[in-house]
């Protein structure tokens, strides 16, 4: 895994409190950087019902490694889709496989976010994620 | 007295503690929480009387189809109509696409159906659907841009206008709580021969409708925002109107014989009542009309009343709050929003408080695009809440505002 994400994901564990924790993720969010509205479109659209977050992965390059870019128009989703990306970008398909998403939030007190009823499209990332790794891996 | 220790202690629901916090239930508008005696009804039906309706030549079965006629007895005395008036449906929804389905054959090219831009999607697909079916054409009664409701003059011109053979619209907007006019409008369409469809989802528990007085064609209702189970909801129709519509659904139950070449159908409401229905539901949502009829109708309004007025004087008291709608003849439905934050965010960490409220554009996407807006945080107050919820939410949420500031 990402030493990164290691890094980020002992900072959000240690959080004293819920409010402390989504201090952290929303922070995270603004770091993240926004796409520019053109790539905002439809067609990347994650289907998620109250938020939108848009998502772009592929593994073109020389190493096959992901490269995931994407934005949310709230604050709380765009920080838990910047985990998302320190959990899973350089990895190889191998790699992502091997990664279960439910224990790494479930480890961070955030799983309830993977629930598919959120409507926040965090759930369908990682299943996209999966897919992809999936194909690759063929 | 409206006793509302008393009240609560009725719905279980309530005693939970959510993220460490006494639950706080304000989305009501999704759906109702259910008294104890609603639950046990289910409980009891499937330990005691299990059976099918209208069939058994046995005593389980008896017992099975008298509780349930008693039970659209007791909706139809509720509602001030005749039992065979009323048809169980699935919801709401079914309730008004049983409708567009049955008045689509009266429908010619460029006759028009009348419906408000407070407009649920359940209230305007179906008839959009009939609309590209028959060439109807689906006009809408606009939201007035500064009192954000129906303004009742335009709504007469535009009944002038367009003449319409169908007039649907809610009793009460589940997006901003706004109480429409409808006893007006129902009058004023009288002159047009105009069938009047109300779709009281979100009326019925808070305003408990008469039909006799509001005297529309037709109105639908939920179960399950009507402290009932999920799965069931109400159609009421006058009886010739009702009766003359062709059936939705065919199958068992239905029929008056059936042979291979030709079935009769039953009369309403059995005709329209195909298969097996949910006897439970049914049964159980008679005892959240006894519930209802429990509590003195205007203590609740009263009790109902002071809760939207405190919660909209708290929410006016912070700054950067814009709110919606109708605030004054409002059934307690209060959407807002916070700056430019998204109504995602906050809902989310007001969710970590035990608060529940819902967000998003709450099925009503063309009345939100009429506000400019995406969506909203809904607060939706039922009977059994408290000023002190008020009070803690209004805590919470400066709290969750402060975290996003």
């Amino acid at each position: 895994m990402n030493d990164s994400y290691i890094n980020l994901k002992n900072k959000i564990k240690k959080a004293g409190s819920w409010q402390e924790k989504y201090r952290e993720i929303m922070l995270l969010g603004k770091k993240l950087p926004s796409l520019p509205s053109e790539l905002k479109v439809e067609s990347a659209l994650v289907n998620g019902c109250e938020s939108n977050v848009w998502l772009y992965i592929n593994f073109k390059n020389e190493e096959s490694k992901l490269r995931i870019s994407a934005d949310s128009d709230t604050r709380i989703v765009k920080g838990l889709v910047s985990i998302i990306i320190y959990l899973y970008s350089d990895l190889t398909a191998s790699q992502i496989l091997s990664i279960d998403a439910n224990n790494e939030f479930d480890d961070m007190s955030l799983l309830k976010h993977l629930s598919p009823s959120r409507g926040n499209g965090i759930k369908a990332i990682v299943n996209e994620i999966y897919n992809q790794a999936k194909l690759m891996n063929k | 007295m409206f006793d509302i220790d008393n009240i609560r202690q009725d719905f279980p629901i309530l005693k939970q503690v959510v993220n460490d916090n006494p639950l706080i239930y304000f989305d009501s508008g999704a759906t109702s929480q259910k008294p104890q005696c609603v639950i046990d009804s289910i409980n009891n039906f499937y330990a005691n009387s299990n059976s099918n309706v209208h069939r058994g030549i046995h005593t389980l079965g008896d017992r099975a189809t008298a509780s349930y006629e008693d039970a659209r007895s007791k909706v139809a005395k509720f509602i001030n109509a005749q039992a065979n008036e009323i048809v169980w449906t699935k919801g709401a929804t079914e309730s008004l696409n049983l409708l567009a389905h049955g008045l689509a054959n009266s429908l010619n090219t460029d006759d028009v159906i009348l419906i408000s831009a407070l407009e649920h999607h359940a209230n305007i697909v179906p008839w959009q659907q009939i609309c590209a079916n028959t060439g109807a054409l689906l006009k809408v009664i606009p939201l007035d841009e500064t009192t954000q409701k129906i303004e009742l003059d335009t709504t007469y011109q535009l009944i002038d206008l367009y003449k319409p053979k169908i007039l649907s619209i809610s009793h009460a907007s589940n997006s901003l709580g706004n109480i429409q006019p409808i006893k007006n409008i129902i009058q004023y369409s009288k002159q047009y021969q105009t069938v009047t469809v109300i779709d009281g989802a979100q009326a019925f528990m808070h305003l408990r409708p008469d039909m006799k007085e509001l005297d529309c064609d037709f109105y639908v209702f939920s179960a399950h925002k009507s402290l009932g189970p999920t799965g069931l909801g109400g159609l009421y129709g006058k009886y010739d109107l009702l009766n003359s519509l062709p059936v939705y659904q065919t199958g068992g139950e239905m029929i008056k014989s059936v042979s291979f070449d030709n079935t009769i159908f039953a009369d309403a409401p059995g005709k329209f009542e195909a298969g097996t229905p949910n006897i439970s539901g049914v049964i159980s949502f008679g005892c959240a009309i006894d519930f209802m009829n429990k509590i003195d109708f205007i203590e609740q309004k009263t009790h109902e009343e002071l809760l939207l007025l405190y919660l909209k004087v708290q929410l006016e008291n912070i700054s950067g709050i814009k709110l919606y709608g109708d605030l004054e003849r409002n059934i307690g439905t209060v959407s807002f929003n916070y700056k430019n934050e998204h109504p995602f965010d906050i809902a989310t960490l007001l969710d970590q408080y035990g608060i529940a409220v819902r967000v998003g554009n709450h099925c009503t996407q063309p009345l939100m695009k009429c506000l400019n807006i995406e969506g909203t945080v809904r607060i939706s107050l039922a009977f059994y809440n408290t000023k002190s919820e008020i009070q803690q939410f209004i805590t919470h949420l400066k709290q969750c505002l402060l975290l996003l500031d």
